[in-house]
C-alpha cells in the first residue's frame, strides 16, 4: 500500500517566551515517527497537552518542526523554504473543532468555499462558483442556502461547510482536529457518514485527531496514542482497543463513558 | 458499586416543574417556542439527567428555573415549585437569595464564566460574600476549605491563580467550588464536561459523585451525550424540541428506549469501542433531517417529520405522556395518548 505520509523523528521545542508562567523550553514533540497509507485513516488520540495539535500543525506546514522529517508523497516537506511549502499546503488541509471560530460568520457559504480558490488564484469567477456549488452539494448543503451567511447555519451544517472548504483545493490528506467533538451525538453520526463517503469517493486519507475513542474505533484503520509528545502505542484499531499495552491507552479506554454503564441499574456512589 | 435508592413515591419533590412554556422573540419579531410544556420533578438526593441536543431547549430550561433568560426570552406559562414557593412568581429579592445559594447553576464553558482579571480565590469569596455575612478571616478560611473539596492538593496555590493559568478541567473544578459554596440543595450543570478530554471528564464526573454524597445534593445534569448519564444519573429526561419525549430510570431509558427519537439517537452512536471489522467504517443509522425550526408552530408531534414510526395522527395533535410502567413515561402515540 502506498505510503502517503511518513513522519520520522519529529521534534518540536518551543522557547520559553511563548509559554508564560512555565519554565524556559517546552518540548511539544519528541521523536515522533509513523506513517499513513493512502486512502486510510489514522486516529491520533491522547490527553490534552499530549502534542496532537502541534503534530497536526507541523504536518500541515503551519509550524516548523525543530528537527526530523515529514515526507509527503515521497518528498520531504518540513525543511522546505516558505515559498515551496505553498505548493504543498493545498494538498494537506485542516478541519478544526469549532466551525463557529474557523468560518467567517459574515461570509456566505459560497464565499467560504470559493475563498481558497480565490487565494490560490485559480480559474475565473464562473468556474470557481461552479466548483463551489458542486462541493456544497457533495457535502449535503442545499443549493438554496448557498448565499446564507455562515452564522445562519447549524453546528453540523457549518462543519459540512468547513469540510467543503477543505476539499476546494483537492487535497490528498485531510487532518481532522477534533472535527466532530463540538457536535451533538446524532450530528456526529451524519458527519461521520459524510467523511466515510468522501473518503471512498475521492480517495482521501485522514488523520483523525480525537478524544473520542468510540469514534476513533469506528472511523479509523489504525490508531496512534500520544503521551507527552511521544507516540507510545501504534497499531490496527481493533488490536489497540481490545488489547491495549500501554497504561495511558488503558486509562483512556477506561475513561470512555459507555451506554452499558446503565445496564444493571447500578450507579457508582 | 452501591445501589442508590429510588426516591420514595411519597417524598415531596425538591423541585417541581409544571407545564413550562418559554418563547423567544427574534429581532425581526419572529417568535419561537423553545419550551412547549415541560413538566418533571427532582427528588431530594436525586440526579436527573436531561438528555438534549442543540435546539432541544436544554439551556433554556436551565436558565428558566432561575429566571435568567435573556431580554428576548419570556416565560409564558408554568410553575417552578422549589422549597415551598413558585420561583416564577417570586419577588426579585427572594430570587436573589435562592440563586447561587439554594440552587446553583454551572454553565457551559468555564472560561467564559470566570472573570479573567480576578484570582480564583476572590471569585469564590465573592459568591460567599453575596449570601453570607462572614468577616474577612472566615471568608478566606471557607474559600480554602471549598477549594480543598475540589483540589485536594494545594488549594492555596489555586486560590492565588488566575483562570487562564488553569487547565479546562481545573477551571471546571473552580465553577463546582463556586456552586457548592453556600450549601445549595440543587445544582444544575449544563454540559459540565464539554471540551474536556476523557480522563479529565471522568475526574469531573467522579467529583460530582463524591460531592453529591458528601453534601446530599440533588443534581440536574444536562448533556447531549447519553453515555455520560449512564453511570451517573438516577433518571433520564429526554428533551426534544422543547418537549419531554421520555422520562424514566436511567437503565430503562438508555437500555430499553421507547420514544422513536431516543431509539434513533442511541442507534446512531457507535455501539462499542472495539467494533468488529465489518461494523467499522460502516454507515451509522442517522436521524434524517435536522432539528426542527422552532419558529414553525405545527399542531402535531414535533418529532413527526423525522420519525420512522410516524402516523397520520402525529400531525394532528401533540401526544400526551403515557405510562410505560410506574416509573417510565413516554410521549408518543405508538403507546397510546
Amino acid at each position: 500500500m502506498e505510503e502517503l505520509l511518513k513522519v520520522e523523528n519529529l521534534e518540536k521545542h518551543y522557547q520559553g517566551a511563548r509559554v508564560p508562567g512555565t519554565k524556559k523550553e517546552v518540548t511539544a514533540l519528541r521523536g515522533v515517527s509513523f506513517s499513513i497509507c493512502a486512502r486510510s485513516t489514522l486516529a491520533l488520540v491522547g490527553e490534552s497537552g499530549s502534542g496532537k495539535s502541534t503534530l497536526a500543525l507541523c504536518i500541515a506546514c503551519l509550524e516548523r518542526p525543530t528537527s526530523g522529517s515529514i515526507i509527503f508523497r515521497g518528498e520531504e516537506i518540513a525543511a522546505r523554504p516558505e515559498e515551496e511549502q505553498r505548493g504543498v499546503r493545498p494538498k494537506i488541509q485542516l478541519v478544526f473543532q469549532d466551525p463557529a471560530r474557523s468560518l467567517n460568520p459574515r461570509f456566505s457559504a459560497l464565499e467560504i468555499v470559493t475563498e481558497p480558490l480565490l487565494v490560490q488564484g485559480r480559474s475565473n469567477k464562473r468556474e470557481r462558483e461552479d466548483k463551489a456549488r458542486a462541493l456544497l452539494a457533495q457535502v449535503g448543503i442545499p443549493q438554496q442556502k448557498a448565499l446564507h451567511k455562515a452564522d445562519e447555519f447549524s453546528g453540523g451544517q457549518r462543519q459540512r461547510l468547513a469540510i467543503a472548504r477543505a476539499l476546494a483545493l483537492e487535497p490528498k490528506l485531510l487532518i481532522l482536529d477534533e472535527a466532530l467533538s463540538a457536535l451533538d451525538c446524532s450530528v456526529q453520526a451524519q458527519i461521520s457518514n459524510l467523511l466515510l463517503e468522501l473518503q471512498s469517493l475521492l480517495g482521501l486519507t485522514y488523520l483523525f485527531i480525537t478524544h473520542d475513542l468510540a469514534m476513533a474505533g469506528h472511523l479509523a484503520d489504525e490508531i496512534a496514542v500520544m503521551e507527552q509528545g511521544k507516540i507510545v502505542e501504534l497499531g490496527p484499531v481493533e488490536k489497540v482497543l481490545r488489547s491495549p499495552e500501554q497504561k495511558v491507552t488503558q486509562r483512556l479506554i477506561m475513561a470512555t463513558p459507555r451506554l452499558t454503564d446503565a445496564a444493571d441499574g447500578l450507579v457508582v456512589a | 458499586m452501591e445501589r442508590r435508592l429510588a426516591p420514595h413515591p411519597d417524598m415531596t419533590p425538591l423541585l417541581q416543574v409544571q407545564d413550562l412554556h418559554v418563547a423567544y422573540t427574534s429581532r425581526a419579531g419572529k417568535k419561537s417556542l423553545a419550551l412547549a410544556g415541560v413538566s418533571f420533578d427532582v427528588h431530594p438526593g436525586e440526579t436527573l439527567g436531561v438528555l438534549g441536543e442543540s435546539g432541544s431547549g436544554k439551556s433554556t430550561l436551565a436558565a428558566s428555573l432561575l429566571r435568567l433568560l435573556p431580554k428576548n426570552g419570556k416565560i409564558q406559562k408554568g410553575v417552578v415549585q422549589f422549597e415551598g414557593q413558585d420561583l416564577l412568581q417570586a419577588e426579585p429579592r427572594t430570587l436573589q437569595r435562592i440563586r447561587g445559594a439554594r440552587i446553583a447553576l454551572i454553565c457551559q464553558e468555564p472560561s467564559l464564566a470566570l472573570h479573567p482579571m480576578l484570582r480564583v480565590g476572590e471569585q469564590i469569596s465573592d459568591v460567599l460574600a453575596a449570601h453570607e455575612s462572614l468577616y474577612r478571616g472566615a471568608l478566606r478560611q471557607k474559600t480554602l476549605q471549598l477549594l480543598a473539596e475540589v483540589f485536594p492538593e494545594d488549594p492555596a496555590r489555586i486560590a492565588e491563580s488566575y483562570p487562564h493559568q488553569l487547565s479546562g478541567g481545573q477551571q471546571q473544578r473552580v465553577l463546582i467550588a463556586q456552586a457548592i459554596a453556600c450549601g445549595p440543595a440543587l445544582i444544575v450543570a449544563d454540559e459540565p464536561t464539554a471540551f474536556l478530554d476523557p480522563t479529565t471528564q471522568q475526574d469531573i464526573l467522579g467529583l460530582f459523585r463524591t460531592l453529591r454524597k458528601k453534601f446530599d445534593l440533588s443534581l440536574v445534569l444536562i448533556t447531549h451525550n447519553p453515555a455520560l448519564l449512564a453511570g451517573l444519573a438516577d433518571r433520564v429526561l429526554v428533551l426534544y424540541a422543547g418537549r419531554v419525549a421520555e422520562i424514566g430510570p436511567t437503565e430503562k431509558v438508555l437500555m430499553l428506549p421507547h420514544h422513536p427519537y431516543t431509539r434513533a439517537l442511541l442507534r446512531s452512536m457507535p455501539a462499542r469501542l472495539d467494533e468488529p471489522a465489518k461494523e467499522r467504517k460502516s454507515r451509522l443509522p442517522v436521524i434524517p433531517g435536522e432539528a426542527m425550526d422552532l419558529e414553525v408552530f405545527a399542531d402535531g408531534c414535533r418529532f413527526e417529520t423525522r420519525c420512522a414510526d410516524r402516523m397520520d395522527l402525529c400531525t394532528k395533535r401533540e401526544p400526551a405522556a403515557v405510562a410505560v410502567d410506574e416509573t417510565h413515561a413516554v410521549s408518543c402515540f405508538k403507546y397510546g395518548g
